[in-house]
């Protein structure tokens, strides 16, 4: 019986049996603190050890190229802890960016511009949403579905033109800097974003409802949370950063084209998972995930500093990923086998115990 | 089963058949769909469907049938593998490379089927014994593959000038108008589905689909066979590499890169959904028939290429969005009659 309850691998059965067990091993090591020490460590390494890596451009860079993954990765933290994900981010960011370009060549200025673009990613985070609540189709379907569609409607907008002559105080902003530190301007929004993110999940009703939804979606309809709407809001939440994040993306690199932030969703649902959110729902803290953002993007940095191929990195990104959600998993069912030896060895097996651990 | 179904014996009959009309429906529909873009396509340019045109077209889909196939196994089992395309991708090169050392093409094709196996074994076996959601560790497998592809490939690449020139007719010949790769696809997609349909452990793959604690409940090896599920994906995934390295002889390290969204395309077209225990491979191979025929149909007819991304992206929204509004009239059609017999065997 223990056996196949391993076997089927679902979502729901096992948090349920392992949370009051492994509670106190949990409390002392969590796994978004482990990744938080590890960034930590990584840090401290990279300055004492690594050429360059402390230098104002080469930290002004890493944050540059982490920003468009660490914005997403807010909104995709909420969305994953009320157990849905989102994979047309990217598509999304390269559609308001190809948008961006198309309506710069036909003259519109760029202050209607972004505004248009960041409507449309509202709009295309809303069909995500109004698909997965009132339709009641899996979120992973769906926006695998948008994700070729926008994506094709960025190439039908734009075509293989790509737009680079952007007003020169806009690209400034994006790839620039605060005068005489390496942090970038973009990192101001985005700390007011992480600031606003980081209350709404931790410190509201809202967030609280998130969890109870991302725990059990019936639970929490029962108990008054209206879970259609939050769901539905927190995907127009996404494809709005996402939208905004496409913006960033032109500015900083100084090029609308259609092909924008191609793959950037599954670097985004790596760090987020990497950061301890359970993708079952229910689950993980925003710090984790921020954590997470950076652990990659610091290692990628310092694997390029020391001449680690980008191929290398890649493997590291997927073997991290892996350990990532193997690593709390195997640690709760060797403290849920230790904690079931211990009660079978001290007393009686307890009768409540045993009929929940096989539902 | 059979006890369960003594007492609505009555309500049996009419609900099986409905539920039978309806999944034979949906492969119909995409069928009906297929025929009638052809169709039009064939009118508005008479060169189309010529036989060069059908062969082609079959080509074509012969490799997204293979991956697909096997991934309508995994998905049958309410996983994911999303590393197929990397897989595709490194065992399309392993066969050229060993080719290219003198191989023998028959022993070639069985080397791209064995490693594509072995990297299913290690995505079953993080999904069946280390309990891990699907889609994390495919994803992680996806990155890992691709990159030890990349670090094995280099800028390295194959072409098809240093294949045998045996191995590359096959995988441009065929029978006339029906190409000897698009044969082999038919062979291994009747396989697969008359095991589905007829062995035990195929049906057992529907059950944990369907609820994976019933199953497991129930006596199915639940482990046993995701892994199963698992190697034969990567297996037909390897399959599909040796048939690309044949179709197209030209392999470096972006093969088959991103394939994992078609493939998984053409598995939601075709009528396998993603909460598992639904769908047949001959819905998959229709559907992945139809996403392949809409890249030849619209140049042909004039459309630019650009829509051809945004066109597959809306057919597959709308392939669920169907299926959904579908499965919901049938259990209400279902609950209604349940109710109807209930009620009439009470008065």
């Amino acid at each position: 019986m223990a056996d196949t309850d391993i076997g089927t691998g679902t979502d729901s059965a096992t948090p349920f049996t392992a949370r009051p067990r492994s509670f106190r091993i949990g409390d002392a090591v969590r796994w978004d603190t482990v990744v938080g020490a590890l960034l930590l460590v990584l840090l401290v390494c990279s300055f004492s050890f690594v050429d360059n890596f402390g230098n104002a451009l080469n930290l002004s860079f890493l944050i540059g190229n982490t920003l468009p993954i660490a914005l997403i990765a807010l909104p995709m933290t909420l969305l994953v802890v009320s157990g849905e994900i989102d994979l047309s981010v990217g598509s999304t960011a390269g559609l308001s960016g190809a948008v961006m370009g198309a309506l710069w060549n036909a003259g519109y200025p760029i202050e209607t511009i972004i505004p248009i673009c960041l409507l449309l990613g509202v709009v295309c985070g809303l069909v995500n949403g109004l698909l997965v609540t009132r339709l009641g189709l899996p979120s992973l379907a769906v926006t695998i579905g948008t994700l070729a569609a926008y994506r094709g409607i960025a190439q039908i907008v734009l075509g293989a033109n790509s737009v680079t002559d952007f007003p020169q105080q806009y690209l400034d902003f994006g790839s620039g800097r605060i005068a005489g530190t390496f942090i970038p301007y973009a990192a101001i929004p985005w700390a007011v974003l992480l600031l606003v993110a980081a209350v709404v999940l931790h410190a509201t009703p809202v967030g609280r409802s998130l969890f109870a939804v991302g725990a059990s979606e019936e639970a929490a309809r029962f108990s008054g949370v209206r879970v259609k709407r939050l769901k539905l809001s927190m995907f127009v939440a996404t494809g709005f950063i996402s939208s905004l994040t496409g913006v960033f993306w032109v500015l900083h690199y100084a090029s609308a084209r259609y092909d924008n932030a191609t793959g950037l969703e599954l670097s985004v649902v790596a760090a987020v998972l990497l950061g301890g959110i359970d993708f079952d729902g229910g689950k993980g803290t925003l710090g984790g995930a921020v954590a997470g953002v950076f652990l990659l993007g610091a290692l990628q940095n310092v694997m390029s500093l020391v001449n680690v191929s980008a191929q290398s990195q890649i493997v590291v990104t997927g073997v991290l990923l892996v350990i990532s959600v193997l690593g709390p998993r195997v640690a709760r069912q060797l403290s849920v086998a230790h904690a079931r030896r211990r009660t079978l060895t001290a007393s009686a097996p307890v009768p409540v115990a045993t009929p929940a651990g096989h539902t | 089963m059979t006890t369960t179904a003594e007492p609505v014996r009555v309500a049996v009959p009419p609900s099986g058949g409905l539920l039978d009309r309806v999944l034979k429906m949906r492969e119909l529909a995409i069928l009906a769909v297929l025929v009638l873009m052809l169709a039009a396509t064939q009118i508005d340019n008479s060169a189309f469907l010529s036989q060069q045109g059908i062969k082609d077209l079959l080509l074509n889909a012969t490799i997204l049938v293979l991956v697909a196939v096997g991934e309508a196994m995994v998905v049958i089992t309410r996983n994911v593998d999303l590393s197929v395309g990397s897989v595709l991708g490194i065992t399309a090169f392993a066969a050229g490379d060993f080719l290219q050392g003198g191989g023998n093409p028959l022993l070639a094709v069985v080397l791209a089927v064995a490693l594509g196996a072995a990297f299913g074994a290690l995505n079953g076996l993080l999904v069946s014994i280390g309990q891990v959601p699907a889609l994390v560790v495919t994803l992680g497998t996806l990155y890992i593959i691709r990159g030890v592809d990349s670090i094995w490939v280099g800028s390295r690449e194959i072409t098809a000038s240093v294949l045998p020139s045996g191995f590359v007719d096959f995988g441009h010949n065929g029978l006339s108008a029906l190409p000897y790769l698009a044969v082999l696809a038919a062979v291994v997609l009747v396989a697969v589905a008359y095991f589905l349909r007829n062995y035990r452990s195929g049906r057992e793959f529907y059950a944990l689909g369907s609820s994976p604690e019933a199953a497991g409940l129930a006596g199915v090896p639940v482990r046993k066979r995701i892994l199963a599920a698992y190697i034969a994906c990567g297996a037909l995934a390897g399959l599909a590499g040796a048939l690309y390295l044949a179709r197209f002889g030209n392999v470096d390290s972006g093969t088959g890169s991103g394939y994992e969204l078609t493939v998984v395309s053409a598995v939601v077209v075709g009528g396998v959904a993603f909460t598992g225990g639904s769908g047949s491979v001959y819905g998959v191979a229709l559907g992945a028939l139809l996403l392949t025929s809409i890249n030849s149909v619209l140049p042909s007819i004039g459309v630019s290429s650009v829509w051809v991304q945004a066109i597959d992206g809306i057919l597959l929204l709308l392939a669920i969005a169907v299926d959904r509004v579908l499965a919901l009239r049938v259990t209400g059609v279902l609950r209604k009659r349940a109710a109807e017999t209930r009620s009439a065997r009470h008065g």
